[in-house]
């Protein structure tokens, strides 16, 4: 028997309700207005009065309205089919609604009942499992999908039987398994998950071994991010944001992409259900849309709402992590997560820490980028889930609390800039402010040397290097005019600049230019380099710079054209006529 | 407001601030309405046998003993093509001395569309202004801000924007508006022939701060309707969002709420949102696009109003007076839109996005050689003509006065380009280069 309650008092969306019987941080409950049930969860419980944050909106509510408790947390429902979906904060699938607008207390399944997979067992009877073994597999699309032992089971389990290859529903009962006490118990394709705890079903988390590509020089080549690593992305608006993380949704090397839109766009969403159908995945030659999950909590949607939206992304990673898949997960933005915790915080009237925001939020935030990683599993295989999440940080001003609280729990930091952003210099990256904590591990240093070349990282810092001393002769030339600098220091400012327009820019929209494999990336870095380290002797700075332009011209160019191709061919020989003619 | 066959009535309030009251009563349901010594309340906090009420008029006059009678159900609007040409106020009220519209009632604020019904926006609203045309295409079911210092000519620039739109219904939510502006968009839309397609909710500068609150729900509510119900392309102008949120910190500051950034409530980005993200294209071809008006203080886009929009919104319009060309134009580095790539080279010619950036990256280099003549230093021959060049870029292409094809506006561009530049200075595409360099 569950426990019960009325509402004694609301606020928006922050619900009172004085309990009859027992209730645990965390529980559902429903709110009965007249015959609709608004999905509630308990935030505080003070003696008898519990609050609740209602993930709807509470128009219409009335004190005395009924109450009741559920009996457990958020949950997400995880078995196939969860790719290609669109769903809300709630996991409630969009695409089955029949509605323009979105109706209260209107719940939706997840998972197509209905839908038959093909079945291929993998454990056998007599076979001894745990928790997160994998008993079969059935294709989603072309991703070998696990069916695996519920998460949340303890213990030691012996299969007692196993359903032979075959065409099943979800619901259908794939094995039977007994356990220590001599307990039978029936698995079927899918399980729930509390979104809010995080799946442990593993034997070990390592460092990450090796980067993942997203075809972008500023990230791959300059502040790679690992797989199973962490990343942020904090800028003000209009830098940016939004495209480059499309792009590496588009692009990344991940078997199984979650774009959380956490408080954004409507119109962003839909860019993404709009164009990912016909995108090609470059690496499988797939669409896109069969990599992708998308939870969307937009901007307009209730506000109790977002927290659990990135919740559920994470759980979903964490279990396509436990097949041996390599996960990404995008969440798009992380600060309209702790805004909702703060307009919460607020109603409750706890008392705030910096700008209003709850005291708790970096250990949230902190906690939340835990969860990602690579992962051992049980059977020795591997998986990964890499997360790189948004921030909008209030007035572009990065002195604020979630940037803070973020840039203590991530690993890599993409900083967007407005001044590169006003001079269309995208992504707007900015190259020295940024940086990635894997260039210094030696598991990824070495990762890279074998799969690049020898000596990468070096030449790496020392592209990094010319941008910083770039910087200073700018700087310099700023200070002192064209005339009051020496001549190498308008050489040193054009190096960085080459380096910024052919390395560091990238056209998104550009279908050559967008997507630069590693190879690409590695044979256009030492083409620059080698221009860098060639010393000229110009005779004033009009030269110098003329002479720049026009090598900057010939590489964008290439930047353009196919590799391999003619065009490609013709400018590289254009490119070391222009620098042979210099040295005559 | 009509009366209701249920109505509950009390007279007892146990306390007044500026812009609430607060009473016992049993039964009230969240968001209902109040009638409070006549004048238009809504329920905003319960606790217990406590219910507060935000008076939209404003508490003065309120005594102890008002009459607070309940009409059991949140704001209307009623909606039916009856709303063509007419001017209401934030009550929905007529103000123009015409008949009260007769139609459907329905609640304001209501709920949102499901992502998943809306469709990608991908048509073109070609305004004639370059500065938007050229470089921060506007898309139908787009929302997008101005943001000006409030000496700009805002108004006036929507109102020319909102006339050439090729749209079916203009509904225009002025909040705090001048009578001079109300007069003014009145005077414009019956000169331009337009006003039978035109909706206006207004409230002035005369009327209570805290009634503005009512407005985008009211004019949103109205676009639901021809969009949704007659699936009508509606534009909604919403002039000024800054006077808006002003109006929600005052109501969240009398409701004893801890102020976030700038005294602004803390869910200022989900208030703002809910208005901004009625914006949508429909799959019946329906759609809305919202215009809004942010005022800023001395350019300062970093506080919390200007901020929370930009974050909300599909991109910025930023008029700034330019020096050069003694002209006002839509600054190229701080303005936007995020849409326009849906449409530049797809709805418009192919050297349509190559161009724009170009011509803006040209003009940043100008801003470089601007600031070496403001240091006192030699400029360059290459300075020199960035300087040439975005003077004339300002006063042909950048400044709010112009009126032409987008056709027009990358042939001025080429021009531009041939006259003060190399091919390789430019930086575009070679095949574009090719075909449209202007010899």
């Amino acid at each position: 028997m569950n426990s019960t309650g009325k509402v004694t008092g609301i606020v928006s969306n922050l619900v009172t309700v004085e309990t009859v019987g027992p209730v645990a941080e965390n529980e559902l409950c429903y709110i009965d207005l007249a015959g609709t049930k608004l999905l509630a969860e308990v935030i505080k419980v003070s003696g008898k009065k519990a609050s609740v944050q209602v993930f709807e909106s509470t128009r219409g509510l009335k004190n005395g309205d009924d109450v009741e408790f559920l009996g457990k947390m958020l949950e997400v429902t995880l078995g196939p089919g969860l790719l290609s979906s669109v769903y809300d904060g709630l996991q409630n699938d969009l695409t089955t609604m029949e509605d323009v607008f979105l109706k209260r207390g209107e719940y939706t399944d997840p998972i197509d009942r209905k839908k038959l997979w093909s079945f291929v067992p993998i454990a056998k009877e007599g076979d001894k499992v745990i928790a997160a073994d994998w008993l079969g597999e059935v294709k989603e699309g072309w991703l070998p999908h696990k069916i695996m032992v519920p998460f949340s089971f303890k213990g030691n389990y012996t299969v007692k039987s196993i359903i032979e290859k075959g065409e099943y529903t979800v619901d259908t009962v794939i094995a039977v398994l007994t356990s220590e006490s001599g307990e039978d118990v029936n698995v079927t394709m899918t399980q729930k998950w509390p979104v809010k705890i995080a799946i442990k079903a593993y034997q070990q988390k390592p460092r990450p071994q090796k980067i993942m590509a997203t075809g972008m020089r500023i990230i791959d080549t300059f502040n790679p991010i690992a797989e199973g690593g962490t990343g942020f992305i904090p800028g003000p608006f209009g830098c940016g944001k939004t495209v480059l993380q499309h792009g590496i949704a588009k692009q990344g090397e991940a078997d199984v992409i979650v774009m959380a839109a956490c408080g954004e766009r409507a119109n962003e969403v839909v860019e993404i259900f709009t164009e990912f159908p016909e995108l090609i995945d470059p690496h499988t030659g797939r669409h896109l849309m069969e990599r992708t999950t998308i939870i969307c909590n937009t901007s307009n949607m209730p506000v109790a709402a977002r927290e659990a939206s990135v919740y559920t992304a994470m759980t979903i990673c964490e279990y396509y992590r436990a097949m041996g898949l390599r996960c990404l997960l995008l969440a798009d933005s992380t600060s309209r997560w702790a805004q909702a915790l703060r307009e919460m915080s607020n109603r409750m009237e706890e008392l705030p820490g910096a700008d209003a925001f709850p005291v708790d939020l970096s250990a949230i935030i902190s906690n939340f980028y835990s969860r990602a990683g690579v992962v051992i599993l049980n059977n020795g295989e591997t998986g990964a889930v890499t997360f790189i999440g948004t921030v909008s940080p209030a007035g572009g001003n990065l002195k604020e609390p979630v940037t803070e609280s973020t840039k203590k729990a991530a690993r890599c930091f993409y900083a967007l800039e407005q001044n590169r952003a006003d001079q269309k210099r995208y992504p707007s990256v900015n190259p020295i402010e940024s940086y990635s904590k894997y260039l210094e591990y030696p598991e990824i240093q070495e990762y890279l040397e074998k799969t690049i070349e020898k000596g990468w990282i070096e030449k790496v810092l020392k592209a990094k290097n010319i941008i910083r001393k770039g910087k200073e002769a700018q700087d310099q030339i700023n200070i002192l005019g064209d005339d009051g600098v020496p001549m190498s220091y308008h050489e040193t400012f054009w190096k960085s600049e080459l380096i910024d327009f052919i390395l560091l820019q990238q056209d998104a929209f550009d279908s050559v230019d967008s997507l630069c494999p590693l190879p690409r990336q590695k044979k256009m870095l030492n083409l620059v380099l080698d221009i860098c380290d060639k010393e000229f002797k110009f005779d004033n700075y009009e030269d110098c710079r003329k002479f720049f332009k026009e090598m900057i011209n010939i590489l964008r160019q290439m930047n353009y054209s196919k590799e391999a191709s003619e065009e490609f061919t013709n400018y590289e020989n254009t490119l070391s006529n222009l620098l042979e003619s210099y040295g005559k | 407001m009509a009366n209701k066959a249920y109505q509950r009535v009390y007279t007892q309030l146990e306390a007044i601030t500026k812009a609430t009251v607060s009473l016992n009563c049993k039964g009230i349901s969240n968001d209902e309405l109040a009638i409070v010594n006549g004048k238009l309340s809504q329920v905003v906090k319960t606790k217990g046998d406590t219910v507060t009420l935000q008076v939209f008029a404003g508490t003065e006059g309120i005594p102890t003993n008002a009459e607070v009678r309940f009409l059991g159900a949140p704001p209307t609007l009623n909606v039916s093509d009856q709303l063509s040409g007419r001017f209401f106020n934030a009550y929905g009220q007529a103000i123009d001395g015409g008949p009260e519209v007769e139609g459907e009632e329905r609640q304001i604020g209501g709920p949102s569309v499901n992502p998943y019904k809306r469709r990608q926006p991908s048509e073109l609203i070609p305004t004639g202004i370059a500065g938007i045309d050229l470089n921060n295409t506007l898309v139908s079911g787009q929302k997008i801000p101005f943001f000006a210092d409030p000496d700009q000519p805002y108004n006036q620039v929507m109102a020319d924007v909102a006339l050439r739109a090729d749209v079916d219904k203009i509904i225009l939510g002025g909040m705090g508006l001048s009578n001079d502006d109300y007069l003014f968009f009145k005077h414009k839309f019956e000169n331009a022939g337009a006003l039978s397609k035109i909706v206006s909710f207004v409230n002035t500068t005369e009327e209570p701060p805290v009634e503005r609150l009512l407005i985008p729900d009211m004019a949103l509510t109205a676009a639901e309707y021809f969009a949704v119900d007659k699936n009508e392309k509606v534009l909604v102008l919403l002039t000024d969002m800054t006077l808006y949120a002003d109006a929600l910190s005052i109501v969240s500051n009398r409701m004893d709420q801890i102020p976030s950034k700038d005294s602004m409530p803390g869910s200022l980005y989900s208030d703002l949102a809910k208005i901004y993200e009625k914006a949508v294209q429909l799959p019946t071809g329906g759609s809305i696009t919202i215009i809004a008006v942010t005022t800023l203080n001395e350019g300062d886009i970093t506080h919390a109003i200007p901020d929370n929009t930009g974050y909300i919104t599909e991109g910025q319009l930023f008029l700034r007076a330019d020096s050069d060309s003694g002209k006002v134009i839509i600054d190229p580095f701080r303005s936007l839109s995020r849409l326009k790539q849906l449409v530049q080279g797809k709805k418009t010619r192919e050297d349509h996005s190559q161009v724009m950036n170009a011509s803006v990256r040209l003009y940043a280099d100008a801003q470089n050689a601007k600031t070496k003549l403001e240091n006192g230093f030699d400029l360059s021959d290459y300075d020199l003509r960035c300087l040439d060049y975005a003077k004339e870029y300002a006063t042909r292409l950048l400044s709010i006065d112009v009126n032409i094809t987008i056709n027009e506006m990358l042939d001025t561009a080429w021009e531009l380009f041939s006259k003060y530049f190399s091919k390789a200075e430019t930086g575009i595409k070679q095949v574009f280069i090719d075909k449209y360099w202007k010899n």
